[in-house]
């Protein structure tokens, strides 16, 4: 399969990106690993006329601390987040989870700016993210914004982001301790989330379970509240309304969430 | 366009088209084709290259961006005719059958033991998830990239 032709534009700099997007506005795509666009465009599901490339712009990849929080610029790839000793010291739920997403060639590429961007509602990155309460930094023609996890992911496949604006960095609050658990249920390695569970402390994030990664919030109130982990987990489908596909029709789908979301509240991992 | 890299150690130029993918770069323009197109849809890791050390699967990386990159197939692994410890290891251990997967299972191990040079057994299943062999499972796979550990070691 052959992307559709298209103009290349190397950005330099993410100053250069952002006059490159101004320029070309809605026909461009910003790509850094591509492991999200470029199989959309081989499959002609994606065809930009201008693809810019911030893959090789220095100043969009790295870890590092900033007070409570830790900052992961956006094209920083999957296995060198889940490689971190930074992150897994202080926030271990994100670098495991982006050791799950696919398998080692997709981590040395993909990147946690293009996962997040891309909005997959199965995915890990989004997941995590929304567990952790984190923040999305983006660049746009006027100046910079912050957008929060819960507000970030606005539809299937779909972000606040505006077509000229640049996702730079991911800001994380340092969640050290033993206190989150992670789960993924897939039928194949390699996979997508059949559904997916994040749980830091007691936030709770749900993949799959909806068109946007979401809160299980009556799960949360009850734990709040005193209840125990076992009833709490039974509220964890409240309120969603997972889409039906050939693995999984929806009484499943809520099911898995409840069960899935009592084995991240015990901190277990799978 | 024009790009600049560099391909199991010597410098390249090509003037290329932007939507040309690496592993038909690799296969159609510099002639090497270990590199395999199997899914075509970066699941079947039969295209596994390295990337400046790290596996790859090169139906899912445009040539553009490897422009300044260091790309080794599995040619350059056996670079002056000796063959790579892991080469050798699938040789002595019959870590293949019909051979379609083996280049990327090659260049997979490679990265793999470049970033991990002691894995355990479950480390090397771990490690191979991105690439499928439909012949025969994994076990041979597996005990070959074991013993390349081994050797590549002692």
């Amino acid at each position: 399969m052959i992307p559709a032709p298209f103009e290349y534009e190397a950005a330099e700099s993410a100053a250069h990106a952002l006059d490159l997007l101004a320029r070309h506005g809605e026909d461009a795509k910003l790509m850094a690993g591509g492991h999200s666009l470029l199989p959309m465009m081989k499959l002609r599901l994606a065809v930009p006329a201008v693809v810019i490339d911030i893959g090789r712009v220095g100043e969009l990849a790295g870890i590092r601390a900033d007070g409570d929080d830790l900052v992961i610029g956006a094209t920083t790839c999957h296995a060198d987040v889940a490689a971190s000793a930074l992150v897994q010291s202080q926030t271990p739920l994100l670098a495991y989870a982006a050791a799950q997403v696919g398998d080692p060639q997709i981590r040395h590429r993909g990147t946690i700016g293009g996962s997040l961007a891309h909005a997959d509602p199965a995915a890990d990155l989004p997941m995590a993210l929304v567990a952790l309460g984190g923040v999305v930094e983006i660049s746009g023609p006027g100046g910079t914004r912050t957008v929060g996890a819960d507000d970030f992911f606005a539809g299937f496949f779909e972000t606040s982001l505006e077509p000229d604006e640049l996702l730079t960095a991911v800001r994380v609050p340092r969640c050290p301790g033993p206190d989150w658990g992670y789960q993924k249920f897939v039928r194949r390695a390699n996979d997508w989330a059949i559904v997916g569970v994040a749980a830091a402390g007691h936030r709770i994030a749900l993949a799959n379970m909806g068109p946007v990664p979401v809160r299980a919030r009556a799960a949360e109130r009850a734990l709040a509240e005193g209840a125990s982990v076992a009833d709490a987990a039974g509220l964890a489908a409240e309120g969603t309304d997972p889409a039906e596909d050939i693995h999984a029709d929806r009484a499943y789908r809520q099911h898995l969430a409840r069960v899935l979301t009592r084995r991240a509240l015990e901190h277990q991992t799978g | 366009m024009q790009i600049e890299l560099t391909v199991n150690g010597a410098p390249r130029s090509d003037d290329v088209e932007p939507r040309l993918l690496l592993v038909h770069y690799l296969r159609q323009r510099c002639g090497l084709r270990a590199a395999n197109v199997g899914c075509d849809t970066t699941s079947c890791g039969a295209c596994t290259v390295l990337v400046n050390g790290r596996s790859v699967k090169s139906c899912t990386m445009l040539a553009v961006q490897a422009a300044g990159q260091e790309i080794t197939t599995a040619e350059g692994l056996a670079a002056g005719g000796e063959m790579h410890p892991v080469q050798q290891a699938f040789r002595q251990e019959h870590g293949l059958q019909c051979g379609f997967c083996t280049p990327g299972m090659v260049m997979a191990a490679a990265g793999l033991l470049a970033e991990n040079p002691h894995p355990t057994e479950a480390e090397v299943r771990e490690g191979l998830e991105g690439n499928f062999c439909r012949c025969t499972g994994y076990h041979n796979i597996v005990r070959a990239v074991l013993a390349a550990a081994e050797s590549m070691s002692a």
